[in-house]
């Protein structure tokens, strides 16, 4: 769909004239078409299952008080759905505002390495600070699924680019999703949002064993999911961070291993 | 101080920023700058995309063994079951995404017409 849009769009900007010289008009071009080719990733299924995931995030914060415009405001400036959901718990639940402010930072910690594996895949060769940080705003689960599995495949020098349509798109469709679905208070019967919610995990459960390059992501995927019960049990508070170190030192281990064998 | 402590309109706001916007973007932003020394192709960056990899597979088990909402009432093992299904069929019919998920989504629905 996308390689028929792309020439389509290069032929509509051809015909207008832009007042720079040559090379900075077709920089320019190429920029907006990855641009677009990123925010076109609004039609993939794993988009739109995000969007039925915040579709329940809106009746979850009108059950608990939370006004349409605050709900908004959260889903566009916090941008990760646990995090969205732990905050309104701890406002509905009568917690400090330190004590929300905690509670939201353990949910988050797991952005951190996400981020950290996501910007050597997502930097240029001249890309800025300021840019890689504005960007990673936009980084979450469903967002870093895509990229994983996109980035390869653009343009080292258009890859901000491409991440910056996908990101900004993602993001403001949702809050916009939110805000529309709030105000017409749509009800759903309860099997309809069980059905929802677990469209989720699904996807990420296919998607993350296909974008892997190698084996070693689907041992660390493998050991997350085998561990975090366990962990979960066993320190509740911090069980996707641990999960997370556990799971990375069986990879290590794995990765160890093979290189062991391969060079004995 | 509470999201009701203060009654002006701009509280909440000031709330979701210092309670969520901040807690949630400073992990972001350390993250931008450890993966800024992490050279490609070295073993740092190997660890760091396992680790990124089993906490996101830890998100999956969480959403499938805890999860919340009208989600919660369902049986556990009908969850695992439906789970494990739509993830075998993904495996053995070409790795389409969406084999697994349809598959996963046909039997939960059935489960919980049937009460199970």
């Amino acid at each position: 769909m996308l390689a028929n849009a792309l020439p389509f769009i290069a032929g509509i900007m051809a015909d207008s004239e832009f007042p720079f010289p040559q090379s900075d008009a077709e920089d320019l071009r190429t920029k907006f078409s990855w641009f677009l080719s990123g925010a076109s990733m609004i039609f993939s299924i794993p988009a739109l299952i995000l969007m039925t995931a915040h579709v329940g995030f809106a009746g979850f914060a009108s059950e608990n008080g939370v006004s349409l415009l605050q709900a908004t405001f959260m889903v566009a400036t916090i941008w990760a759905l646990p995090a969205n959901i732990v905050l309104i718990g701890a406002i509905s639940g009568g917690y400090s505002l330190f004590g929300a402010a905690i509670a939201v930072a353990l949910s988050s910690i797991r952005l951190m390495p996400m981020v950290a594996a996501f910007v050597p895949e997502m930097r240029g060769p001249k890309t800025r600070k300021f840019t890689l940080l504005f960007l990673s705003h936009f980084i979450a689960v469903t967002a870093w699924v895509i990229g994983m599995e996109r980035l390869q495949h653009v343009p080292r020098n258009m890859r901000t680019t491409y991440f910056a349509g996908l990101g900004v798109t993602l993001t403001s469709t949702n809050t916009l999703v939110v805000a529309i679905v709030y105000y017409l208070s749509t009800d759903f019967p309860p099997i309809v949002f069980a059905a929802l919610f677990f469209l989720t995990p699904m996807y990420f459960l296919a998607s993350l064993w296909g974008s892997a390059r190698d084996r070693s992501i689907h041992v660390a995927m493998i050991s997350g999911l085998l561990l975090f019960p366990l962990i979960h049990y066993l320190a509740p508070a911090y069980d996707l961070l641990l999960t997370g170190l556990a799971g990375g030192l069986v990879t290590l281990a794995y990765v160890r291993w093979q290189q062991a064998r391969q060079h004995p | 101080m509470t999201w009701q402590s203060i009654t002006e309109w701009w509280w909440p706001y000031l709330f979701i920023l210092l309670a969520g916007w901040l807690p949630t973007d400073i992990w972001r932003f350390i993250g931008v700058l450890i993966g800024g020394r992490v050279r490609e192709d070295s073993e740092a960056l190997i660890i760091v995309r396992a680790v990124a990899t089993a906490l996101v597979a830890g998100v999956i088990a969480q959403l499938i063994l805890y999860p919340s909402g009208s989600l919660a009432e369902s049986s556990v093992i009908l969850r695992i079951g439906a789970a494990v299904a739509g993830f075998a069929a993904y495996l053995c019919l070409g790795q389409r995404v969406i084999v697994g998920v349809l598959v996963a989504e046909v039997i939960l629905i059935s489960g919980l017409s049937l009460n199970f």
